[in-house]
C-alpha cells in the first residue's frame, strides 16, 4: 500500500550527510559568518604579532600558541551560528519529524561545522606560516594532521553546546563559557605538539600530546553524539 | 477484519511541570478518515499534534502509525506529514530547496521531481527559485503544506493550516486534502474555523483542558447546532 | 495571592544539628592543628594551611564533583527531580570548597615558594574545576524551564566529569611543581603520626561540613521547587 515513490528513509550516515549539505548550503548562500570568522582570525594573528617584542621572542616560537588560540575563538564564531537557523521558524521540527535519527542531526551539524572550521584553518595556517616566518618543510604535513585532530575535537564539543546555548537567554556568552574549558586540552595538545614538530624535534616528544588529542577526540565525539538527544525538548 | 488503522492513539498523557496538557486521549483513525479537532486556546491541541508527530514523547500512552509504535524508532515517522503554526522553512534556502530537503529526508527516489510536483499542487511552483524568506506569509504557508506532503504521507497532521491563506491558497489546500483523503490517507485537522473543519471531516472532536469532551462521527451532528454547542463548551473556564 | 488550598506543610526551619556538629568539629581540628600538631621542618608554620587546603581540594573533586557527576548520570537515566537537586547542591557547595582551595593555595605558595601563583599542576587543575562549576551554575541560571534546565545541567555534568582526567593529564604533562603527594604514597606515608591524625581528623571534619552544607542547600532547592509547583497549579 505504500507509495512507490517512497524509497527507504536514509540511515544515520546518509541522513547526516543530507543535514550537513543543507547547513553548508545555507552558509554558502550568505557567507557572512565564514567571512567574519576568517577576517577575525587573520586580524587576530596580525595583532598578536605586534603585541610581542619580536626581538625578545622569535616569531616562529610564538606561532603555535597564536595559531591555536586564534583558531579556538574563530571556531567559536562559527559555532555560534550553528543552530540559529533551526530555531527561526522552528525548522528543527522538520528535522525531528523526519524519519532520521537524532544522532544524524548532531553528526550532520558537526560535519558542517567541521567543514567551516577547516576552511578557516586552510587560510589561517598559511597566514601564520607567512607572517611568523615559519620554516616550510615536512612539518606542514604534521601541522595539517594536528589541525584535523584539533578541529574534530572543537567541533564535537562546540556543536553540542551550541545546541544547548541557542535555547537560552545568553547564548553568545554561554557558548564560550561552556566550551572554553573543554578546548583547553585541545589547545594544549595542538600547541605543544606542533611547537615541538615545527622546531624539528623528534616525534617522540610530541607523541604524548598527540595521544591526548586523539583520546580526547574519541571520547568526546562518542559522548557528545550520545548526549545530543538529551538536549532536545522531547 | 478491520485493516490496520493509520493512527491509533491510546491513553496519551503529557505534562509540563505539574500541569497535564494532554490528559488521557485515545482515538483511532482509519484510511480516509478526517478528524476535525476544535477547542479553545491552551486546550492541548498543538501538544497532541506534536505527540503524534513524534516531536514530543508522551509521559504515558502510545502512538501507533500504520501499526508501528513511534517508540520503535525513526522509521515510524516516515508516513507522517506535519503542517504546524510555524513555517518550518529555512529562510535562506529557496522554496524548491526546502521541499527537496524534505523529500531527501524521507528517502524519496526523485527528490527534485517530487518537490516540484508538490509545489505545483499548492500553486506555488512559480516561486520555486526564490529564497523562502522573500515570500509572503501566505505563500510560505503554501510551501509548508507542499513540504508536508511531498512524501505522500498516510497520516497528515495539520495545525490551523488555513491560517494566512488567500482564496486561491485555501482552494488548493482543500483540493489537496481531499485528494489525500481519497487516496486512503488519514487527516487530523486542528482548526478554529468550524465551517472549514466540518467540510472535510468524517469525525469531529472538541478538546478542552487536555481531554476530548466531545467526539463523534460527522454524519451524526448538525452543523448549526454544533456551532452554538461549541461556543458554549469552549467559552466556559479556559 | 490568597489561596484556598492547604498551606505548604513543611517543618519550621530549625537548626540542622549536623551543621552544628560539623562546625564544632572543624573548630576542634583547628585547635589541634595549630596548638597540638608539630610544625613541619621544611615549610614552617605555613604548612598548617595544608590541613584546610588539601582537604578542601580532595573533597571538592572527589566528593562534591563526583557526586554532581553521578547525580547527573542517574538523572538522565531515572528522570527523578531529586537527583537534579542533589547535583545542583553538590555543585554549589563544591564551588565554595574549590574557592577555598584557590584562596589558600596562593597564600601557601607565597610563603613557601615566594610567588603567589606558579601554575603548578594541582592548583591549575583546581582552577579549571572552578571554571567548570561556574559554567555549570551559569548554565542553570540561563535556562528557565525546569525540565530543560535539569537535562542540560546533567549533560554538562557528565561531560565535565569526562573532561577532568584530560585536564589533569594535560596540566601534569605541562608542568609539575607541586610537592610530591605525601599522604597517598603506596608505602607508608612519610609524615609523623601526629600530623597524619590531624590530617585525617581535618578530612573527617570537612566532610561533615560538606554534608551539612549539602543538606541545607538541598532543602532550599526542594522548597524553591515546591513553591514553583504551587505557582504553576494556581496559574493553570
Amino acid at each position: 500500500m505504500s507509495d512507490p515513490r517512497l524509497g527507504a528513509p536514509p540511515g544515520t550516515l546518509a541522513a547526516s550527510w543530507i543535514v550537513a549539505r543543507k547547513d553548508l548550503a545555507i552558509e554558502f548562500r550568505t557567507r557572512t559568518a565564514f567571512l567574519s570568522a576568517l577576517v577575525f582570525a587573520l586580524l587576530g594573528v596580525t595583532i598578536f604579532y605586534f603585541a610581542w617584542d619580536v626581538t625578545a621572542v622569535a616569531a616562529a616560537d610564538l606561532a603555535p600558541g597564536v595559531l591555536w588560540v586564534i583558531f579556538t575563538f574563530a571556531g567559536l564564531l562559527g559555532l555560534q551560528r550553528s543552530f540559529g537557523s533551526e530555531l527561526a521558524d522552528r525548522a528543527i521540527d522538520g528535522l525531528l519529524g523526519a524519519p532520521i535519527s537524532r544522532e544524524a542531526i548532531y553528526l550532520g551539524k558537526a560535519l558542517a561545522n567541521l567543514v567551516f572550521v577547516s576552511g578557516i584553518l586552510a587560510v589561517t595556517i598559511p597566514a601564520v606560516v607567512l607572517f611568523y616566518n615559519l620554516p616550510l618543510g615536512a612539518g606542514i604535513g604534521a601541522l595539517a594532521g594536528i589541525a584535523a585532530l584539533a578541529a574534530v575535537g572543537l567541533v564535537a564539543v562546540g556543536t553540542l553546546f551550541s545546541a544547548m546555548a541557542v535555547n537560552t537567554r545568553m547564548a553568545e556568552l554561554l557558548l564560550p563559557m561552556l566550551s572554553l574549558p573543554f578546548f583547553v586540552p585541545i589547545v594544549m595538545g595542538a600547541a605543544q605538539s606542533s611547537a615541538r614538530l615545527m622546531a624539528g624535534r623528534p616525534i617522540a616528544e610530541a607523541w604524548p600530546w598527540l595521544r591526548i588529542l586523539v583520546a580526547f577526540d574519541i571520547v568526546f565525539v562518542t559522548a557528545c553524539t550520545l548526549a545530543f538527544p538529551y538536549t532536545l525538548d522531547e | 477484519m478491520t485493516p490496520t488503522p493509520v493512527l491509533k492513539a491510546e491513553g496519551l498523557v503529557r505534562s509540563f511541570g505539574g500541569r497535564r496538557a494532554v490528559d488521557s486521549v485515545s482515538f483511532t483513525l482509519q484510511g480516509g478518515d478526517c478528524l476535525a479537532l476544535f477547542g479553545p486556546n491552551g486546550a492541548g491541541k498543538t501538544t497532541l499534534l506534536r505527540l503524534i508527530a513524534g516531536l514530543l514523547a508522551p509521559g504515558q500512552g502510545t502512538v501507533h502509525v500504520n501499526g508501528v509504535s513511534l517508540k520503535e524508532g525513526a522509521a515510524a515517522r516516515a508516513q507522517v506529514g506535519l503542517v504546524s503554526h510555524a513555517s518550518m522553512l529555512y529562510g535562506a534556502l529557496t522554496v524548491r530547496e526546502n521541499v527537496e530537503l524534505a523529500a531527501r529526508l524521507y528517502g524519496l527516489a526523485d527528490p527534485a521531481g517530487a518537490a516540484l510536483a508538490a509545489l505545483a499542487l499548492m500553486r506555488v511552483d512559480d516561486r520555486a527559485g526564490a529564497p523562502a524568506r522573500t515570500l509572503s506569509r501566505g505563500l510560505q504557508q503554501r510551501v509548508s503544506i507542499a513540504r508536508a506532503m511531498v512524501h505522500a504521507p498516510r497520516l497528515l497532521l495539520c495545525d490551523e493550516p488555513y491560517t494566512g491563506l488567500d482564496d486561491a491558497g485555501s482552494a488548493a489546500l482543500t483540493e489537496v486534502l481531499t485528494e489525500r483523503r481519497e487516496a486512503g490517507a488519514a487527516l487530523l485537522l486542528v482548526t478554529h474555523n468550524l465551517t472549514e473543519g466540518l467540510a472535510l471531516a468524517t469525525q469531529a472532536a472538541i478538546m478542552r483542558r487536555g481531554r476530548f469532551v466531545r467526539h463523534e462521527a460527522r454524519e451524526l451532528l448538525d452543523p448549526s447546532a454544533y456551532q452554538s454547542q461549541y461556543r458554549e463548551l469552549a467559552a466556559v473556564h479556559e | 495571592m490568597t489561596s484556598a488550598s492547604a498551606p505548604l506543610s513543611v517543618a519550621r526551619p530549625r537548626r540542622d544539628p549536623l551543621l552544628g556538629v560539623a562546625i564544632l568539629a572543624v573548630a576542634l581540628v583547628y585547635v589541634r592543628a595549630l596548638a597540638f600538631t608539630p610544625i613541619e621542618a621544611r615549610q614552617g608554620a605555613a604548612q598548617k594551611i595544608l590541613y584546610i587546603h588539601a582537604t578542601s581540594a580532595f573533597i571538592a573533586l572527589y566528593v562534591a564533583f563526583a557526586l554532581m557527576a553521578v547525580a547527573s548520570i542517574l538523572y538522565l537515566w531515572l528522570k527523578d527531580e531529586k537527583l537534579d537537586r542533589v547535583a545542583e547542591s553538590a555543585a554549589e557547595v563544591g564551588l565554595a570548597f574549590t574557592t577555598v582551595v584557590l584562596l589558600t593555595g596562593p597564600l601557601w605558595g607565597k610563603t613557601i615558594w615566594g610567588a603567589w601563583w606558579t601554575w603548578d599542576a594541582r592548583l591549575t587543575s583546581t582552577l579549571f574545576l572552578w571554571f567548570l562549576i561556574v559554567a555549570y551554575s551559569l548554565l542553570r541560571g540561563a535556562v528557565e524551564e525546569r525540565g530543560r534546565r535539569a537535562r542540560y545541567s546533567a549533560v554538562l555534568g557528565i561531560l565535565a566529569a569526562l573532561l577532568v582526567p584530560f585536564i589533569h593529564l594535560s596540566v601534569y604533562l605541562f608542568r609539575t611543581l607541586h610537592p610530591m603527594p605525601i599522604l597517598l604514597k603506596p608505602s607508608a606515608p612519610s609524615m609523623p603520626a601526629e600530623m597524619q591524625v590531624t590530617f585525617f581528623s581535618a578530612f573527617f571534619a570537612f566532610l561533615l561540613l560538606f554534608a551539612a552544607l549539602l543538606r541545607a542547600r538541598y532543602r532550599i532547592a526542594t522548597l524553591r521547587d515546591l513553591v514553583a509547583n504551587r505557582e504553576q497549579e494556581h496559574a493553570a
